[in-house]
């Protein structure tokens, strides 16, 4: 974004992520400003979740840098085997530079939390466990002192605050119940406040609003508004429905192939012609 | 409050039981003329011995492929660990020559029983006291070196995923009772030959001076180690590190997107798991009053296996069930088909020495497929007013 006054939450720089000869992000940079609602968007397999993956340390990418709050937290370039099959950009940007490769865990304790696409709750816990697990990560306890109960005060937090998340969150009344017996849309809802459970500053959803109805996609986006007002968080989402993505984002960015085809506040993205061709299609010059 | 409230049945239970334990094995001598089954030799007091073994392992193999979701084989190598590492450091200086006469001594010249007998004196309840501390220590020492192997080969072996696991911690087993039989250790291991001599259960047996047995406690003292374990594991279990297990179990993906750091979790339950298999391990070199690599064979952590799944993979107290029915199937009730049997001139067709593996192994087969849940599947058994407590709460 062209304002640089305002603070960037995560700020991603020429992230590149290779497999094999199949480049799924090509040399990506986007900004995440604080407290706003930015969107990636794109068609199928344009690398969205890719992207998703390389954030969060599922995957490494091939090259680039990740900063979160200022601070670098991931950064690599292709060695070895990669550096002779990389087919991307600035190969040698980062090279003098040490790598950075945080496992999930640590990034998520920095304090960026996630969604799935495909809702992944702990199915054999019940909703309130759901929750509580993700407040582990905080605890101060050591397997001792939990084993032979000396972190009372501690596990009492951790339940009290669970608790109090899942009235916030509507879900209270379901807290016994086992969490894949949910209804789908308090599955999602419930995957976000477990995100919401680690202390996130940047929650990163991943098709929020896949397999919801209209109704449940407007909820949705109230939805999202609202925990961001109420948790002072930053949210970067990908998302298929153009109608929550049109609605509640300040800014979007669109991919296609892996690479960026547009950027822009929302009526800007809507009008672009590379946009609606890459979501159309259009016939190309040479196809038959 | 009320948590704590909730463990007062199960204390109460388990007191309960080990109370009954003691006086179902004295009660020969109380009452005489009872049944033979009350006899302190009947197969009921070799099988209940066996299975209180047993089920400390099983609950060990249970937390960690039930509840972590890792599915390991190396139960057995962990158990060889704790038996010698029991049987070494117990042996009485004394009898070290003659146990290991074939390497001429033994090269490690020490027992903890010895050194606590220096100090509170051998005899009388002295002798005794340094007996149950000498024992107490070497059990949790056999635990730590198992545990502490673990924490080696967890590093390698822990990145693997399901299967890959299960060979390798197989393998891991295999390689250790092959090691544990070489010759050119025998001065610590005896080699191939058992290292005996050390306390047994029937050590702790309360005798007079002419060694007459006043009250039998060899049936109690594996009850009471193991009940003592299997509540470390279960209150482990209940805590905030038993949840993240369970969360790695049903997601890893989920657990280390929500901050479970998943390497150090994965260790930390394959090194306790590998602790209490490691006690297991000591406890039945106790029961068969000597330690022999030959006895851990990966047949026996198929036993222990089998055993987790009949009672219910996730399940500890359908663990612990499992393990006494398949003691008792195994050791005492299934013992008949192994004999030939008349009435009057007709011979029972098939009873021959080995039907009962057959018959058993018919039986497990029928378990795993239509019972594939085992018998608790992952739920609990839990007194009645645990529930209730449970649900005010």
């Amino acid at each position: 974004m062209e304002n640089t006054a305002e603070n960037i939450a995560l700020h991603i720089e020429n992230v590149t992520m290779q497999f094999g000869g199949v480049v799924s992000v090509n040399n990506l940079t986007l900004d995440v400003p604080e407290h706003k609602i930015i969107a990636l968007i794109g068609p199928n397999g344009a690398g969205k979740t890719t992207a998703f993956n390389c954030i969060t340390g599922v995957y490494r990418p091939t090259n680039g840098l990740i900063e979160f709050m200022g601070k670098p937290i991931v950064r690599n370039h292709p060695t070895g085997k990669d550096a002779k099959t990389y087919l991307g950009e600035n190969a040698d940007k980062y090279a003098k530079e040490s790598t950075l490769s945080p496992t999930p865990d640590e990034i998520t304790k920095l304090g960026i939390a996630r969604t799935f696409q495909n809702i992944r709750l702990w199915k054999s816990m019940t909703v309130f466990e759901n929750v509580l697990v993700a407040k582990h990560m905080r605890a101060k306890q050591n397997v001792f002192s939990a084993t032979f109960r000396g972190n009372a005060a501690e596990e009492k937090r951790m339940r009290d605050e669970t608790m109090a998340l899942l009235q916030e969150q509507g879900l209270d009344s379901y807290k016994d119940e086992l969490a894949t017996s949910l209804p789908y849309g308090l599955q999602r809802r419930l995957e976000i406040a477990r995100a919401l459970a680690t202390d996130p500053r940047l929650l990163l959803l991943d098709e929020p609003a896949a397999g919801m109805n209209p109704q449940e996609t407007l909820e949705l986006a109230d939805f999202v508004r609202e925990i961001r007002e109420k948790y002072n968080l930053t949210v970067f989402l990908i998302e298929h429905h153009m109608d929550l993505v049109m609605n509640i984002s300040d800014y979007i960015y669109v991919i296609d192939f892996g690479s960026e085809i547009a950027q822009g506040v929302p009526d800007e993205v809507q009008s672009n012609q590379r946009v609606i061709e890459a979501y159309l299609g259009v016939a190309e010059e040479d196809a038959v | 409050m009320k948590k704590s409230k909730n463990y007062i049945p199960a204390l109460t239970g388990i007191t309960a039981l080990l109370l009954f334990v003691v006086l179902l094995e004295n009660i020969s001598s109380i009452i005489p003329g009872l049944p033979s089954v009350f006899d302190p030799t009947s197969p009921l007091f070799t099988v209940l011995k066996k299975a209180a073994v047993y089920s400390l392992v099983a609950v060990s193999m249970n937390l960690l492929n039930g509840f972590t979701g890792l599915f390991s084989l190396g139960q057995a190598g962990f158990m060889l660990l704790g038996a010698y590492t029991y049987a070494i450091l117990t042996v009485p200086a004394a009898q070290k020559d003659q146990v290991y006469y074939l390497f001429g001594g033994c090269a490690f010249d020490f027992s903890i029983v010895d050194m606590f007998e220096g100090i509170f004196g051998s005899g009388g309840a002295g002798g005794a006291f340094s007996m149950i501390l000498g024992v107490l220590i070497a059990l949790i020492l056999a635990g730590c070196v198992a545990g502490f192997f673990a924490f080696l080969i967890g590093f390698p072996v822990l990145r693997l995923k399901s299967d890959y696991l299960a060979i390798a911690t197989l393998g891991f087993a295999e390689i250790l009772r092959a090691i544990f039989q070489w010759q050119k250790l025998g001065p610590i291991t005896n080699g191939a030959n058992m290292i005996k001599g050390f306390p047994t259960f029937s050590s702790f047996n309360i005798t007079d001076a002419s060694g007459n047995v006043i009250v039998r406690l060899s049936t109690f003292v594996p009850f009471l180690i193991t009940s003592l374990c299997i509540l470390l594991i279960v209150l482990l279990i209940h805590s905030s590190y038993g949840r993240a297990f369970m969360a790695i179990r049903d997601d890893e993906v989920a657990a280390e997107a929500m901050g479970v750091a998943l390497f150090r979790h994965k260790t930390l339950s394959f090194v306790i798991s590998s602790f209490f298999a490691g006690v297991g391990g000591a406890l039945f070199a106790m029961y068969v009053a000597n330690a022999q690599a030959k006895a851990f064979t990966s047949t026996m952590t198929y036993e222990i296996l089998l055993i987790v799944v009949i009672g219910g993979i996730g399940s500890v107290s359908g663990s612990v069930l499992a393990t006494f029915l398949y003691v008792a199937c195994s050791e005492w009730w299934l013992r008949f088909l192994d004999s030939e049997l008349y009435f009057g001139n007709f011979k029972v067709p098939l009873l021959r020495n080995g039907f009962r593996m057959v018959v058993f192994s018919v039986v497990i087969m029928i378990i795993v497929l239509f019972f594939s849940q085992g018998i608790m599947g992952n739920r609990e058994i839990s007194f009645k007013a645990f529930r209730k407590g449970k649900n005010k709460q």
